[in-house]
Order: C-alpha cells, then structure tokens, then sequence
C-alpha cells in the first residue's frame, strides 16, 4: 500500500540537524533530582534505544519530549530540549500541539473503552476532524500502518477489550499514528506481552522507523540489541539521579563498550 | 510545573511559527476552567454561609442571656415576661437519647459488622447487605410515625409508663437509624485488617472466635470507634423522629423513660412560632449553632480517625 | 484429645458467633417488618380517588394529590439546583484543582455539609432564602434548601465517580494530543456517568424523604390547588405525614398509613433504581 500521501506537507526531509536534541537537562521531582547533566542528540527517522537498570530515570527521560512530566506537581526541568531546532518548553509552546507531534506508546495496552474505530478515531476527533468519511479513511490507514488492519477490519464495532495484548498494544500504536505525529516515544511498549507478540511489535518498528523518529525505553538488552540504531545507557549514581553513561550506534555499544559501566551492564554483572 | 533556565534564540521560536506549535489561547478550556473552579467555590461558600448564618442569628441571644446562663440554665420559657432562655433541658435530652441509642446500636451494630465480615458466607451477605442499605433508606419522618403507633405503646405497657413517647422510644428508633452507618464503616474496618494478622493467630491454634475477639476487633478499633462516632453524630442530628416520639417536655429529664425535647425537636417545634428576629428566634438559631458545632466535632474525629486507620494497613 | 479447655473455648465460640448472629437479625429483620406492616396497614386505603384527589375534611377524607405532585417538584428542584453544580465542582475538586491547602479546605467543608442535621439545614433555608432573599414560604425556596442539602452528596459521589475512572485514559489521552477539558468530556465523565446518576438519584430520593427542612422554611398542609409557580406554597408527602400523624385528632389510622406506604414506595423505588444502576455498570464493566 502506498502510503507517501499519508505525509504532511509539514513534514521535513532530513536536515543534518539532530531530531531530538538535549543539552545539559536536569530533572528534579520536588528536592529529588532524577536526571543529571543529560546531553544527546537522537538522529530522525531511527529507532534509538535507552537502557539501564530499573528506576535510573528512564521513564522520566523519555517523558520530557512530550512534557507529560508536567502533569507531575513538583516536576521542574533545567537544561535544554530541542525538537527539530526549537526548545519545547519555551512559554510559547503549545503542549496540546506538542503531544501531537510527540505520540506515546504506553507500558501496559491503555485502549479507551470503546470499539476499536472509536480509539483509532479519538485524536482525529479531538482535533477538529468530523466528517465521517475521513475518519474512516484515517482510521483505515494508522491501522494498515499499525500492521492491525487485517485482523480488526471485521471487528471495528467491537469493544477495544475483545483484543488480545499484543493487538491492543497495535490498537493503542494505531491510536498514536491517526493523528500523524513525527516523533513515537514508546515507554516499554512490549513488556506485558507474550514473546510472539513482541516479535510482531518489533518488526512493526522497523517499518515505522522509516517514517517516524522512534525513541524506546527498554529494560530488555536483547531487544534494543535487534532493533534500535543508537542506544543511550542511563545509570543511577549514588545519589539516585540518572546520568548518561554512553551513547553511540548500537552494534559498538553492544560489542565494544568504552565505559566499563556500560560493559558490566551489558554483560549482566549488575541490573 | 516546569522552568526553563536557558531560552532559545529567536530564530528557533520563529521555527515554532512554522511548526505550528506557537501557543493557542483555547478560549473554551479557559471558559471550563473558570466555570469549573466557581462551582468549587460555591461549595464552600454555602458551608460558609451557614456558619456566617447562625452565628449572625444566633450570637445576639447571649447579648439577652449570658453563654453561661444560656446553655446551664434550666428553664425554657420563651414567651413569658420576662422570657428566660436555658437550653439544659434541650442538652440533657439529646444526650439522653443519644446514648439510649448508642448503648443498643453499638454491640448490635458492630457484632453485626462482625459477623458479616467475618463468618457470614458470601450468600449471606450479599442478602444482608441491600437489606441493610434498605434500612438506610427509610425515612426519618417514617421512623417517627412506627415509634408513634407501634413502639411507643409497647414500652408504655411493658415499662408501666403513663406515656410511651418518651426518650427510651425515642433512642430505639434512633438506634435503627445508626445502625447502617455503624456496620457499614465498622465493616470496613474490619476487612481492611490484613489477613496475615489472622493466619498468624490461626496458625497458633487459636478458634475463629477468638481470632475475631482478639485480633480482628482490636485490629479495627479505631474504625469501629470511627463508626461509632458517626454513628453518635446521626442521632445527635435526627429530627423527625425525635420530634414525634421523644414526648416534648420542657423539663430537664431524670431517666430515658420521661419525655423529653432534644436539640432538633426544640428547633422544630419553636421556629413556626418565632417572631422573626426576636428573641425566641435567635435562641433557636443559637441551639442550631450548638448543634452545628457538636455533628461537625465529631464528624471531623471521625474523618481524622478513619484517615489513620487507612494509613496504618496502607499497602 | 478433647481436653475440657477444647471444649469450652468451642461451647464459648458457639455461643459468641450465636449473639453474632442475633446482632445479624436485629439489623436486617426491622426493615422488613416495618415495611411489612406499612404495605399491610396502608394498602387498604390507597385507590385512585386517594392518589388523585385533594384533601377534604381537615385531611381526614380525600386524597393526598397536591402532596405527591409537590414532592415530585421538590424532587425535580433538587435534581436541577444541585446536579450540574454538583457535578462542575466534583470535575473541578476530581481534575483540576491543585492539591495545596484551599483544596483540602473544600474537600473538608464539603464532607462537613454532608453531616449537617437537616433542621440546620432548615434554619439555613429561612435565613437565606425565605428571609434574605425574600423568596417567602414557597417551593423555590424549599427546592433551594434541599439543594444545598443535596449538594455535599451530588459533589462527593460525582468526585468519587471521576476518581474511579483509571489514570491510564488520562494519559493515553493526552499523550495524543486532547486537551484537559476535552479528555474530561469524552473520556471520562461518560466513564464516571453511572456513579454521577446514582448520587443524583440518591439525592433526589432524600429530598423525597426529608421533613425538617420544609418544616422551618415552611410546606403548607392543606391545598386544594397545586402550586402554579415556584413562588406558590406546597405540599409535600413527607410533611403531610408529619402532620397527620402527629397534629391532627381524629385523623383515622388506615389514612396515615397509606400516607406512609405512598411516601415509601416514592423513596425506595428512587433508592432500588440507584442500586440497579450500581449494580449494572458493575456488571458490564467487569461481566
């Protein structure tokens, strides 16, 4: 199916200049300081992975491209971050425009309890779209996109719930995609689900991967091992904030580490 | 809410022109929140305006009648000359029939809650339950008219009374009508206990009896005593019933089995005669006052109680 | 081995879980029997002349109409007055409100207006609205006192009702790109809809039930006619009750009851219909 047209004139070809940017980010939850001196650059159009034991801030690192740790009271962020070259948490920001252009995929499958079509429709819906016929056709389109068409098109009355886990996880990928954003942020998006399931979510990333900027939090070495291009791993200090250990292409990461830190967490001395 | 410690350059904002994220003033989201945010205020307001409500009808009384004399004094005649205001007999009723009510709502309430939490089979309680909820439901003024017509002659015979509209029929009906909230929350409180503390008693040999005596109850004390006082705060604030059954006399009661006028029935009865603004009238808004500040005493124990009771067994 | 210490802690259980029991019965079987000896006593006298007919006679022959039809116009008040605020200021105290101290403040008054007595509630009404306002001795002044009655409810149950609906839709939401307000009206408030009906049903079958406020801010006893306009006097079943019950002599025995079996089944089927709705959205959310 061709789905060029599906693109937004919007849309930039890709500049020299990084997707997602960050330059010196600090985050603190109330006193508590969960990020440390993080800077990076992730590339568009790739799948970068960020690893690390468990409560380094992962989490936290992957919400602040789409501001959901605003919601949090307390949260403050000092530092820079910058999506396409303009800073997202400049006063003249927009976060509702934001999260469409920053989409997230959740841990555990959040379908909204209704039917499949009105899941798919929701974003649409929000933003303006009315017309029966174009939310048909967008709905038909994420959910090609999604790789979910075929097993829903007879179904899309039913409740989201009649899914099974890996379905609905696509289902809430397909939610993301209708409202056609440029950057995916998937907050360990295969952890509930069955090894099958996360095989066909896996290779749904690499064909998305090459229209969509994907940013994936894994705690599952072997996973961003096989799918990501550049992985950034994130550990905890002593004092519980989350610094960035090392970045690079994920082959040389994989196999020849520079910091012992990252070799140790590699190899399963620790995490 | 976050802050940034370094802006951008001018010409990345410009970009955020062309990404269309520059940010939109969303008339709408504004308009809901507005609206939102005053009917929160409203809420308070009304609470407020009770209080302001009362306190303006019901202070100047103690101009008249000194505090002390006020809610100490024994005679309650309001339209001799001179009119004397002593609410004592008003007090002594409404606690009178409040622990008339207490006394039986309590051990039947909480063996009850006991027995539903504990033993009863889930069958069982899924009978009990709406039955219970039914109970709830009756009407106050209902309660009042089975008191006046079935009860009242009852005790009158059994007690050899030369009326049964007195504060022991009165405490009855009022012990029907705590019930349900003493189950419900001592309930509650016992099924939040965990169930460790029993296996581990279990495991020491102990009968399901004396796991429920001795570690269940105990356990759940403080939301069983959290009950009890929201229980104490429904019979203290009950009208109707009180009004019809309790008997309406005007002086200080000696046993449950006088009649007697508590607080609500005092206001009930009074204010269809008050002169607006007279004096009878602001003695009334001043025994509301009282009463106000009494079921808000106790509710708020209760609240706090029942709060640390959830924070114990938080898990 | 049974030893005797076995068996008297045993005989002692027997006889505990015995008083258990009782407690059990003297909670559960009162209900019943009251409701039993009003359907008895009171059902003789209901037909269509009673449920249609004014009053005549002091009360004591006729019907009881204008007192049905004032209840439902109290019921139908509280149900206007205190919904949609109720339900505004439980969206407000569920989702948007800050959690700094002028909020713990609210959620405090609000659980406070709920344990108010209804005689106070009552003096309320007269000071404010029958007095202040001069709205006089009518239903809209009435409608306006169970309101605010009503309100602590309708806020707290809607507030619960919200709360209820879990924190992933308000993510998964957001993070596509809807506004707060528009997560709220399309995600969950039809979500919290069935807990915010109950409560409201349940207010509306208290304002049925209550007898003290309308006693201070004033219902009427006896009318022929049926209020015109909200400024009109009322009657209402639960005051008619009252005041045959207890102030009128003569006033024969079957009338009063069936007085008492219409009020009855007025609140309960209100209470049943509540419990249904629970008891449905439980089933089809979980079923």
């Amino acid at each position: 199916m061709n789905t060029d047209h599906m693109f937004s004139s919007k849309r930039n070809a890709q500049s020299n200049r990084a997707k997602l940017r960050t330059e010196k980010v600090n985050l603190y939850y109330g006193d508590f300081q969960a990020l440390r001196d993080i800077s990076l650059e992730i590339p568009g159009r790739a799948i970068t992975a960020v690893i690390g034991p468990s409560g380094c801030g992962k989490s936290s690192f992957l919400r602040l491209f789409n501001r959901m740790n605003d919601l949090i009271p307390g949260a403050r962020v000092e530092g820079h971050i910058e999506i396409d070259g303009i800073p997202i948490y400049d006063s003249s920001i927009d976060v509702v425009e934001l999260r469409k252009m920053v989409g997230m995929v959740f841990q555990k499958p959040n379908p909204f309890p209704m039917s499949v079509f009105e899941n798919v429709a929701f974003g649409p819906r929000r933003h303006g779209i009315k017309n029966r016929i174009e939310l048909e056709d967008i709905v038909e389109r994420a959910l090609h996109r999604a790789v979910l068409w075929e097993e829903v098109k007879d179904k899309l009355d039913q409740s989201a719930f009649a899914l099974s886990g890996g379905q609905q996880q696509r289902l809430c990928i397909a939610r993301v995609l209708a409202v056609e954003p440029e950057v995916i942020l998937m907050d360990e998006p295969c952890s509930a689900l069955d090894p099958v399931a996360t095989l066909k979510i896996e290779d749904l990333m690499r064909s998305l991967a090459e229209n969509y900027t994907i940013v994936i939090v894994t705690h599952n070495m072997q996973q961003a091992a096989r799918v990501s291009d550049m992985a950034a791993f994130l550990m905890m200090e002593e004092d519980r904030a989350g610094v960035l250990v090392e970045y690079g292409v994920t082959s040389q990461i994989f196999t020849k580490p520079k910091d012992k830190r990252t070799e140790d967490y590699i190899t399963g001395r620790f995490g | 809410m976050t802050t940034v410690t370094k802006q951008s350059a001018s010409a990345a904002a410009a970009e955020g022109l062309e990404k269309n994220l520059r940010r939109r003033w969303r008339f709408g989201e504004r308009i809901i929140e507005g609206w939102v945010f005053l009917t929160g205020l409203l809420a308070i307001a009304v609470l407020l305006g009770i209080v302001v409500l009362l306190l303006k009808e019901g202070v100047p009384i103690f101009f008249h009648t000194p505090p002390w004399e006020f809610f100490f004094g024994t005679k309650w005649y309001p339209v001799s000359e001179p009119p004397t205001f002593g609410i004592m007999p008003f007090f002594v009723s409404t606690l009178m029939v409040t622990l008339v009510a207490t006394a039986i709502a309590v051990p039947v309430g909480v063996g009850c809650a006991a027995y539903l939490a504990e033993v009863a089979t889930p069958r069982v309680r899924e009978t009990a339950k709406p039955l219970i909820e039914l109970l709830a439901g009756i009407p106050s003024v209902v309660m009042g008219l089975i008191g006046l017509m079935l009860l009242s002659p009852l005790v009158q015979s059994i007690f050899n009374l030369p009326t049964g509209l007195c504060g022991l029929t009165a405490g009855i009906m009022l012990s029907l009508m705590s019930l349900p909230i003493i189950v419900s929350v001592s309930e509650d409180a016992l099924r939040a206990v965990p169930d460790e503390f029993r296996q581990a008693a279990y495991a020491l040999g102990a009968t399901r009896w004396e796991v429920i005596k001795y570690v269940s109850i105990p356990a759940a004390l403080s939301g069983v005593a959290a009950a009890i006082m929201l229980g104490v705060g429904r019979a203290i604030g009950e009208t109707m019933t009180v009004l019809m059954v309790a008997g309406g006399a005007l002086a200080v009661p000696h046993s449950p089995t006088e009649p007697m006028t508590p607080m609500t029935a005092a206001i009930a009865s009074g204010i269809g005669n008050a002169v607006k603004g007279g004096l009878q009238y602001q003695a009334l808004f001043a025994i509301g006052l009282i009463l106000f500040i009494m079921t808000l005493a106790v509710n708020l124990i209760a609240d706090k109680v029942l709060e640390r009771q959830k924070q114990k067994f938080a898990r | 081995m049974r030893t005797r210490a076995i068996v008297s802690r045993q005989l002692s259980q027997r006889v505990a879980f015995g008083l258990l029991v009782l407690a059990t019965i003297i909670v559960v079987v009162p209900a019943l029997l009251i409701i039993l000896k009003i359907v008895i006593s009171g059902a003789g006298t209901i037909g269509w002349e009673f449920l249609t007919q004014p009053p005549s006679q002091a009360g004591k022959a006729g019907g009881i109409f204008p007192a049905i039809v004032g209840t439902f116009y109290l019921m139908l008040g509280t149900f206007v007055f205190s919904l949609p605020i109720g339900v505004m200021a439980g969206i407000y105290l569920a989702e948007y409100a800050p959690r700094n101290w002028l909020t713990r403040a609210i959620n405090m008054a609000i659980i406070n207006l709920a344990g108010v007595p209804s005689i106070v509630y009552g003096l309320f009404g007269l000071g404010v609205f029958v007095l202040a306002l001069n709205l006089g001795m009518s239903l809209l002044a009435a409608t306006l006192t169970l309101a605010c009655q009503a309100l602590a409810m309708t806020i707290t149950t809607s507030r619960e009702a919200i709360l209820a609906v879990p924190r992933e839709y308000r993510e998964g939401s957001l993070a596509i790109g809807a506004t707060k307000w528009q997560t709220v009206r399309h995600l969950i408030l039809p979500q919290a809809r069935p807990g915010i009906i109950t409560g409201a049903v349940l207010a509306m079958s208290r304002a049925a039930g209550e007898t003290a406020p309308i006693l201070v801010v004033g219902a009427a006893f006896l009318m022929r006619g049926l209020p015109q306009s909200p400024s009109d006097q009322f009657m209402a079943l639960a005051y008619h009750l009252y005041t045959v019950a207890a102030h009128v002599p003569g006033m024969p025995k079957d009338t009063i009851w069936a007085v008492a079996l219409v009020l009855l089944v007025v609140v309960l089927s209100f209470n049943v219909l509540a419990t249904i709705i629970r008891l449905r959205t439980r089933q089809r959310r979980y079923g």
